[in-house]
């Protein structure tokens, strides 16, 4: 039974936000940040009380901490030391693994978040840009008075137009695959596989190989928990652009080059079940547009590239235990939309996304390591995933078709890591853990 | 976050040493688990060596009789940890009973390190394992302590031969339906 009160609603909700902000911030002394997490705490949502409030609520509130954020908050030293060894050491520290090097590296990283004192994010949503007005504005006044908290970044979010749908700024339908939690009363679209044990995501709850993954002690701070990858990725939308046009000599053959990258039409159809032309009911149709396999339908990749973004993420059929490699995404698009056919306007742009996951090095870790970075992925031998992958442009991208592949050679990179770290996320009685350790002493 | 690359050319033996330690300092590769042990033109490999527990032999011979069955059963059982080739021996130093388990695969072992402890749990594999002195009881739910145990007993090569170098067992088995399908046409076109 999901303790639903006690988990962050981001676990298991997609929130109907129009626009958000994520501020970072830095606890320069205990106190200070308990004050501020003590104040935070009753604006924090649980899983349950969305549920009957959804509809109506204009504004969601999320809280998670880097490993150095608890220590800041007050957290002894046994306790730290229970975390998993890539929370501890953080997202900076695991940049080889994740494949965060030349343009991705910490070094080129914006808004404070390569800094050892980055101890806490709070994730905002809101339905509205007077609603994100009106939350900053409160916050503003709670971190003035809290002595010692200091914000050392901030980034707005804004769905990008057309906003009847969620999408990225390359255009490509978001939100399309999300595993569903065994006992959140979710039920999978067909082709989403099984419900997953909550462990796979949850702390404290058996996971799919039946028992429960380690839980940092003591239990109260870490039950109903879970680990957030956040990655803020700059997309570079007429570089992007320019190569569909490179590569496609008219608008269908651009649309066909950007669908073979990811795997779908940027409508969200799939290839598997639309390899020829765009079927964009079949995009919006959840009944259908998850419904497919690889092994039976698609074995060679004539319709979805062995290397594109989608089959890389979620491998499906072709992969051993998916069910252990499963993550939740949630996220937002930040910067302002560029209209087809402007030119660049050298204005930053792109998705701040969180990957929530019970185990950094087995979910996360394993999915940017292999899945995104591993060149011979599929026996591939020179690719990366070409979405998301770490492009210099010496990388190529195949396109199997009969008779001969297409080869696509000098792959740019369409997007550049800004950012990221590596959080905890604590259940709401945590939070209260947390936000009292001082009195506890 | 291997480099399969064009300059590897199959129709050249090649040999490669390896300095003492198993790893080329200047070019050390980080894996989610730790250091990488370098690719050589005999792809990439482990050789663990332990001690068993006295007077467990009769497992492992017991162990050998099971893997080849349950390879029998399922052929792809062991698929996802892209193997060439494995051996197994038991060896004595000064009467004492000592286990090598020798692995050359196409991919450095860190990263399908979890489906391996997965596929060591669901066949049976591990079973000779556990009756390794020092192997971690609660392995199952520990991938972390079962790395550290395979990294602490592997025994890195300090040089390797291929006699077609840094070819995928995917690579030979496509080779080989390829010379099938023409051996298939040409009986067609008779």
């Amino acid at each position: 039974m999901l303790e639903l009160d006690d988990i962050q609603h981001i676990l298991l909700t997609r929130v109907p936000a129009l626009t958000g902000r994520y501020e970072f911030l830095s606890f320069r002394n205990a106190a200070g940040g308990r004050a501020w997490l003590s104040a935070i705490a009753d604006k924090v949502q649980s899983a349950a009380a969305i549920q009957a409030s959804i509809n109506q609520d204009k504004r969601w509130v999320t809280v998670a901490f880097t490993w150095n954020g608890l220590r800041a908050l007050g957290v002894d030293e046994d306790s730290l030391s229970t975390f998993p060894e890539e929370f501890k050491q953080g997202m900076v520290a695991r940049a080889e693994v994740l494949g965060d090097t030349g343009e991705n590296h910490p070094d080129k990283w914006v808004g404070g978040l390569a800094r050892p004192d980055l101890h806490a994010i709070v994730i905002l949503f809101a339905r509205d840009a007077a609603e994100r007005e009106r939350c900053q504005g409160e916050h503003d006044k709670l971190v003035a008075q809290c002595e010692g908290v200091e914000v050392l970044s901030t980034l707005d979010l804004d769905a990008t137009p057309p906003i009847d749908y969620a999408h990225d700024h390359f255009g490509y339908r978001d939100r399309l695959s999300q595993p569903v939690i065994e006992g959140s009363g979710e039920l999978p679209t067909p082709g989403s596989g099984a419900p997953l044990r909550p462990g796979e995501f949850i702390l404290g709850y058996p996971d799919e190989s039946g028992q429960a993954y380690p839980m940092p002690q003591p239990e109260i701070l870490s039950r109903n928990g879970s680990y957030m990858a956040y990655r803020c990725m700059q997309e570079h939308v007429s570089r992007f652009r320019d190569f569909l046009r490179q590569h496609g000599q008219t608008p269908q053959e651009q649309e066909f080059v950007a669908a073979k990258l990811m795997g779908r039409w940027r409508s969200g159809a799939p290839l598997v079940l639309a390899p020829e032309t765009d079927d964009p009911g079949l995009g919006l149709d959840p009944q259908r547009n998850n419904d497919f396999n690889y092994k039976e339908m698609d074995p060679h990749g004539y319709a979805v590239p062995l290397g594109s973004h989608m089959r890389r993420m979620n491998p499906r059929d072709t992969a051993a235990n998916m069910n252990r490699r499963r993550m939740i995404r949630r996220g937002a698009t930040y910067g302002p939309y560029l209209p087809e056919d402007a030119p660049e306007d050298g204005v930053e742009r792109g998705i701040a996304a969180f990957v929530i996951c019970a185990s950094l090095i087995r979910q996360y870790e394993f999915a940017q390591n292999v899945w995104v970075n591993d060149r011979n992925f599929h026996e591939l031998g020179n690719e990366r995933d070409p979405i998301i992958g770490n492009h210099d442009g010496t990388l190529e991208f195949k396109i199997p078709k009969r008779p001969i592949r297409k080869k696509i050679t000098g792959l740019p990179a369409f997007t550049t890591v800004r950012g990221g770290a590596y959080f905890f996320l604590p259940g709401i009685t945590a939070l209260r853990h947390l936000s009292t350790l001082n009195a506890q002493v | 976050m291997s480099n399969t690359s064009k300059l590897d050319d199959w129709t050249k033996p090649a040999a490669m040493a390896i300095p003492e330690g198993g790893f080329f300092k200047d070019r050390v590769e980080q894996g989610r688990y730790g250091p990488i042990f370098p690719r050589t033109p005999a792809c990439y490999g482990f050789s663990i060596i332990a001690k068993i527990i006295p007077g467990r032999e009769p497992v492992f011979y017991e162990y050998a009789k099971n893997i080849e069955e349950a390879v029998a059963g399922q052929p792809d059982v062991l698929a996802v940890l892209k193997l060439h080739y494995l051996r197994w021996n038991l060896f004595d130093i000064q009467g004492e009973t000592y286990f090598q388990y020798m692995g050359i695969f196409d991919t450095d072992f860190d990263k399908y390190t979890e489906d391996a402890v997965a596929i060591f749990a669901a066949s049976g594999l591990n079973t000779v394992f556990e009756n390794l002195e020092g192997f971690p009881k609660d392995w199952k739910t520990n991938a972390a302590a079962f790395i550290k145990f395979v990294r602490e007993h592997q025994r890195p090569s300090f040089l390797e031969y291929g006699e077609y170098p840094f070819v995928s067992a995917e690579e030979i088995k496509k080779a080989l339906k390829l010379k099938a399908a023409f051996s298939n046409m040409l009986d067609q076109m008779q």
